[in-house]
């Protein structure tokens, strides 16, 4: 088992140029919306307007000025899967699609999804949604494929001003910690971190640096698994996913479905 | 100032987040609040066009507050230098300098300027035209740029003088008040000081300051001048040729600097020289050399630079006894540039026309440019997809509005198919001057070729239909040497792509060799003005020092805990050197001006000049060596003048030659301004402009109350230019689907505009429509009382592509900075209503 | 509550069981170790490498093109360059769709004068004409004296305006074309 590994977004720095969501889409090899023929959605600078299926990097632009201009920011921030040690989507897979890696994070096996949106409706975030070229559901996997020849993900390394920084989530959460102290140091003292500890769903291994409360950019600052009235089914879910995950074996498929999508209609059932 | 770094250069940007990590501040002055200004410590509005106004400002607050470094002004620029008594400033003239004269007829100027008076007294009388006649006659080239040295210039190192170059700056600025400043660009008072002391702060031994522009700065009938304003400004912190210091132009294009080097513009041939011009006294050979060459500093080397590269162009037929071929070289004889010939082309003075990789019908009068090409016989497009002008005969909106029409338009139009960067090995030269190879990774698909195939395949038709040719006038082309093909039996067997030229031909050429030999030059210090060496680009000789090294494909970065200098990745014209005139990183006894900001300095024990960077100075001259007086070249300078371009060798404060409008920057309004010039009233607009007279370039009045709008124009992140290389790209087209223009709420309320509401903007050219995007980040400024809106455009739409949208452009008019024909898109008049 | 495990625990627990998984399966003859969780490979696993450079702004950004059976499979930034530490903006990141793009010419297209549509071409024909009509105009247009004496030996009526994104090389070659058979109009996007 390797470390587990992740990204630390830090806005502060980010300057809303989009390379994460290209590079995401290069190496990924993901459509644009409607061929790149869209409409201006007319909030901010942003025209891909959520994450999605085909989108699994988002760039939020939030313009906050006052009306005199006295104080004014636009505040960026690369949106992304956070890769949940406690995983909504995980849990609430009824495939075994979903699996936690040896890197400890999250996703989906294109060739054992079968498109049933449980996922989509079970995360928190509003992360994931159904590619429409392969009726599948689908979201960031932290570059897996390229994690497991040592390579940084993509969008990490498009990143030009390092906002969003890619590593073992030990190193990460101390420079996070740093950054936040020299923020603090400087005056910004709205600057604080969100999901570097367990207290988010166990912890987010895609954790970040914000410059004001969650909710300005779109996050929750609570945000709830579907699970938590169902904690046994959720435990030997989450490791069943793992073993199966790792195994792939069609055998044991069906079984792990039948038991899981008991485990997860109950769940959405809660909700 | 004058660049939105952070959206047009991102990874550039990298390294400004990175000094911000550790402590550097960041000021954005910008019209607009960006992503440059979101990522700022400070972020100041001013209004489009006022930056002299602004930088004046700082000059004035550096000098009056003495922030200046005064051991560095005295010892390295020329605020010592005395000026001609018959100098009079815009002070003396109300707004103008001495020598302006009414302009000839033809030159789209209403006056030029006579610079006579702008320069330095000398201690001795001087007769050039007599010593011209005398040094005609020398035996060698040496010999007569010898005879044109002039006595030295008069000084005064306490700088108390009333005519050194220090105080005449100290009075052209002293209108630049910060009240001055708030009135002109609508900056408040307290946020220009603030900007003021950050500077002062940040500069002097321990510290630099960088000033970044681009084309937010050029985009003006005076950009040179606001270029001129930030040096001048840099020379007095002491901000240049220092690690950290610098103007730092961001330019825009992948090799766009190497365009200029390898100058594919009118005015210029090889490594900067003047391309030989009629309208100058470039009759002969020596004439040229007599009129272009400085006796002093490094320029004296020109005749060399000159032969060579016509040994580069005529080869063997370029001898001693035929001025190597000079008289086959064309002379221009006016004003070619790109709105200058399109002006041509609408009077139906130009038959046939190549567009390489530009998409002028989405440029400059856009308009107007669509109905020039309807003028044309023939027309020649090379491009990736088919873009707005190889469109334009049935797709412009000329076209669609019945305007003109496809069976009256003539142009006969070939759209050839380009292959891209991944499909082409070759270099490119970055806006810091370093020259980078990219190797060809995959043949490009079907009929598409690189550019240099295109060419080369075209010479070599053209040296085939001329071959038999007798006439005097093919000459020349007849003599040209052309060769680029590759040797039998090594052209790549890899590609089934045929007929290629041999790229390192091609840089033999550049690079140059010894005509007998054949030897590669290691460096422009060989260079000869008998015909003994061939070199078309004295700059990148050096290059390519032999065969086998070729240093544009170096990739031996610095390890991260070395000064970052990167000698071994690429190479940077010229010598390899990454800070130019570096000399000035130490102080004037040669040792590093501090420990923090050493770069370059003086090795006593070694005698030699050594540091992390290539000295930008003759290797072993020590600090404490005297000028020799009446010498010529290098030896005229001492040991203590950094700039060793200039006949000087001193850093100009005061530019006595070279510019066109004026010595030192003035605030002009743009041609189209809403509000008079409060600096000086009797000269509303930069007197020297360029204004292309047509009945579709119409001008906005002062105040115009029709268009009373500020419309700035510019470029996004997510597109390239008229987004020939982006909006058909769907990754891209996505990001910025449609054209849109930011206004103001304040604006949006009083014109009852809403966000997403389609609007048209209108100026005196033309009008177009767009989605608004209603933004705090632009904002209504008070200008001399007045209230000035300001709105943004970006300009990257057309009507072909992914992502279609009007043509900015065609708002924008054909007005031209005098010194290098730039137009005016950062600050023009329009109006804007909610379209019907 | 089973799920309030540490993140340490969880990995622990996950790790043994997929260790002991996996290894049981090994004596199957089957390797499933954690590599092979999808059948996903690297894409450019096979991919020859080549340095090249972002032909967009002038910052010079280093790329690296991955190319499989001679097509270009992925365009990334290049680790190794100062300049940009293998970071790219968005346009540097879309490279690849410059290259591998459906909408992308491929054929020479012709408009005949006064011709209401484009006809598919020749290359070497289009070349062959182009140089007839360059010959023909220069030599229509061609002036070696100016009324007032001046000799200018060139041409002013055609037109050559080039972009920046395009090589040195051609540059050279360009201009030295150009200039050799006396075209004066010579512009580039460098000067606006």
């Amino acid at each position: 088992m390797a470390e587990p590994m992740g990204f630390f977004t830090d806005t502060s720095v980010c300057i809303g140029c989009k390379a994460c969501e290209v590079a995401c889409k290069a190496w990924n090899q993901l459509p644009a919306r409607n061929g790149g023929k869209v409409q201006l959605s007319g909030m901010s600078y942003d025209n891909t307007v959520s994450l999605s299926g085909i989108q699994w990097r988002h760039v939020k632009f939030i313009e906050d000025f006052t009306p005199d201009r006295s104080t004014g920011r636009w505040l960026m921030m690369s949106d992304v899967c956070k890769h949940c040690v406690r995983a909504a989507c995980l849990e609430a897979c009824p495939t075994g699609a979903i699996i936690r890696t040896e890197f400890d994070t999250v996703v989906i096996q294109q060739d054992v999804c079968n498109g049933c949106r449980a996922c989509i409706s079970a995360c928190p975030f509003g992360v994931i949604e159904i590619n429409p070229e392969t009726n599948t559901a689908m979201k960031c996997t932290l570059c897996y494929d390229r994690l497991q020849a040592g390579m940084v993900p993509a969008c990490a390394q498009a990143c030009p001003t390092q906002s969003i920084q890619f590593g073992p989530i030990s190193e990460l959460r101390q420079r996070a910690q740093q950054r936040l102290e020299q923020l603090h140091a400087q005056g910004v003292t709205q600057a604080r971190l969100y999901g570097h500890d367990e207290s988010i769903l166990g912890g987010l291994n895609s954790f970040y640096l914000l410059l004001d409360e969650p909710e300005k950019y779109g996050l929750p600052s609570n945000p709830q698994l579907p699970s938590t009235r169902v904690p046994a089914a959720a435990a030997v879910s989450t490791a069943t996913a793992v073993v199966l995950g790792l195994l792939g074996l069609v055998g044991l498929r069906k079984q792990r479905m039948d038991q899981l999508a008991a485990a997860a209609k109950q769940g959405n059932d809660g909700e | 100032m004058g660049s939105n770094m952070a959206e047009n250069h991102p990874v550039a940007f990298r390294w400004v987040a990175e000094a911000k990590r550790r402590g550097a501040k960041v000021v954005h002055i910008d019209p607009r609040f960006t992503r440059t200004s979101a990522l700022a410590d400070l972020y100041v509005p001013l209004r489009s066009g006022t930056d002299i106004a602004f930088l004046g400002g700082l000059i004035r607050y550096v000098i009056e507050n003495e922030k200046y470094f005064k051991d560095y002004v005295v010892n390295y620029t020329n605020a010592a230098t005395i000026i001609r008594d018959d100098f009079q400033d815009t002070e003396d003239l109300e707004g103008v300098f001495s020598g302006l004269k009414e302009a000839p007829q033809g030159t789209n100027q209403k006056y030029v300027y006579d610079n006579a008076t702008w320069q330095y007294k000398r201690v001795a009388a001087w007769d050039v035209a007599k010593a011209r006649e005398e040094a005609k006659k020398a035996a060698t080239f040496a010999e007569m740029i010898q005879k044109m040295v002039p006595p030295a210039a008069e000084k005064d190192p306490t700088l108390q003088h009333p005519r050194t170059v220090f105080q005449i700056v100290r009075r052209h600025f002293s209108r630049y008040t910060p009240e001055m400043v708030e009135q002109i660009c609508g900056t408040p008072k307290e946020l220009f000081l603030r900007v003021a002391e950050i500077l002062a702060e940040n500069s002097g031994p321990e510290r630099t300051t960088m000033m970044v522009y681009a084309m937010g700065w050029t985009q003006h009938t005076y950009g040179v001048q606001n270029i001129g304003a930030a040096a001048l400004l840099q020379l007095l912190l002491g901000n240049v040729g220092r690690p950290g210091g610098g103007i730092l132009a961001l330019r825009g294009h992948a090799t766009i600097q190497g365009s200029t080097d390898v100058p594919t513009l009118h005015h210029s041939i090889h490594g900067y020289m003047a391309h030989p011009d009629a309208r100058r006294n470039h009759d002969t050979l020596r004439d040229y050399m007599l009129t272009e060459t400085r006796p002093t500093g490094f320029w004296a080397n020109l005749p060399k630079f000159l032969v060579s590269y016509l040994k580069s162009m005529y080869g063997d037929a370029a001898k001693p006894e035929n001025d190597f071929g000079y008289d086959w070289h064309p002379k221009i004889a006016g004003d070619y540039s790109f709105m200058a010939s399109f002006h041509a082309m609408a009077r139906g003075e130009i038959k046939g026309a190549f567009f390489f990789g530009q998409n002028p019908a989405t440029s400059i009068n856009g308009s107007l440019i669509r109905r020039a090409l309807a003028n044309l016989d023939w027309m020649v497009v090379k491009d990736n997809f088919e873009i707005e002008t190889a469109a334009f005969w049935y797709k412009s909106p000329e076209v669609e509005r019945g305007e003109m029409k496809p069976e009256e338009i003539k142009t006969e139009v070939f759209l050839f198919p380009s292959a891209q960067v991944a499909e082409i090995e070759g270099t490119f030269t970055n806006t810091q001057r370093w020259i980078q190879f990219h190797e060809k990774a995959a043949d490009p698909p079907g009929d598409c070729r690189s550019d240099a195939w295109f060419t080369h395949q075209l010479a070599l038709r053209l040296k085939k239909l001329y071959a038999d040719s007798t006439l005097p006038r093919d000459e020349g082309f007849k003599n040209l040497t052309w060769d680029f093909d590759y040797d039998p039996g090594h052209y790549p067997t890899n590609t089934r792509i045929q007929g290629e030229p041999d790229v390192m031909k091609i840089w033999r050429e550049i690079n140059g060799f010894k005509t007998d030999t054949g030897e590669l030059l290691k460096g422009f210090g060989e260079l000869k003005d008998d015909g003994s060496t061939t070199c078309a680009s004295w700059i990148y000789c050096g290059a390519y020092p032999e065969e086998g090294k070729f240093l544009p494909a170096n990739r031996n970065p610095d390890p991260d805990d070395k000064p970052g200098t990167h000698l071994g990745w690429a190479f940077a014209w010229p010598a390899n050197r990454r800070i130019l005139y570096n000399r000035a990183s130490a102080d004037p006894n040669g040792n590093p001006w501090s420990e923090r900001k050493k770069l370059v300095w003086w090795d006593a024990t070694q005698k030699k000049w050594v540091g992390y960077d290539v000295p930008d100075f003759p290797a072993t001259k020590a600090p404490d060596t005297p000028a020799k007086p009446g010498a010529a070249g290098m030896d005229a300078h001492d040991g203590k003048s950094p700039f060793i371009l200039l006949p000087d060798g001193k850093g100009w404060l005061f530019v006595p030659t070279g510019l066109q409008d004026g010595p030192l920057p003035t605030h002009y309004e743009p041609v189209e301004s809403p509000v008079p010039n409060l600096l000086y009233p009797k000269w509303q607009i930069n007197p020297i402009a360029k204004i292309y007279e047509h009945e579709r370039n119409q001008l906005a009045t002062v105040g115009d109350t029709q268009y009373p709008i500020v419309l700035t124009t510019y470029r996004l992140t997510e597109h390239h230019l008229s987004g020939a290389m982006s909006r058909w790209l769907p990754w891209l087209a996505e990001l910025q689907p449609e054209l849109f223009v930011e206004i103001s709420p304040e604006l949006a309320a009083e014109k009852g505009i809403k966000n997403l509401d389609l609007v048209r903007v209108s100026s005196k050219r033309g009008s177009i429509v767009a989605k608004a995007l209603v933004t705090p980040r632009l904002r209504p400024l008070t200008v001399n009382g007045k209230t000035v809106h300001q709105i943004g455009m970006p300009w990257h739409w057309g009507f072909m592509g992914l992502a279609v949208g009007d043509v900015v452009n065609d708002l924008t008019s054909w007005v031209a900075d005098p010194n290098v024909m730039i137009h005016e898109a950062k600050a023009l008049l329009v109006n804007v209503e909610k379209a019907q | 509550m089973a799920m309030a495990v540490s993140r340490r625990q969880f990995l622990k627990v996950g790790g043994a069981a997929a260790g002991t998984a996996a290894g049981a399966l090994l004596g199957l003859g089957v390797d499933l170790r954690p590599k092979q969780v999808r059948a996903q490979q690297l894409r450019i696993k096979d991919a020859q490498v080549y340095p090249s450079v972002c032909p967009y702004c002038a910052v010079g950004c280093g790329t690296l093109v991955h190319v499989v059976n001679g097509q270009i499979v992925n365009i990334e930034g290049n680790p190794k360059s100062p300049v940009n530490k293998g970071n790219l903006c968005p346009k540097g990141a879309a490279t690849y769709q410059l290259h591998v793009n459906p909408n992308r010419l491929t054929k020479v297209l012709y408009r005949k004068p006064y011709g209401t549509q484009w006809e598919v071409v020749d290359l070497d024909w289009a070349m062959d004409r182009v140089a007839e009509l360059v010959k023909k105009t220069r030599d229509e247009t061609f002036v070696e004296t100016l009324p007032n004496g001046k000799r200018v030996m060139h041409t002013t009526a055609i037109f050559a305006l080039g972009g920046a994104t395009i090589d040195n090389e051609w540059n050279h070659i360009h201009q030295k074309l150009m200039r050799g058979l006396g075209i004066v109009r010579i512009e580039n996007q460098a000067r606006i």
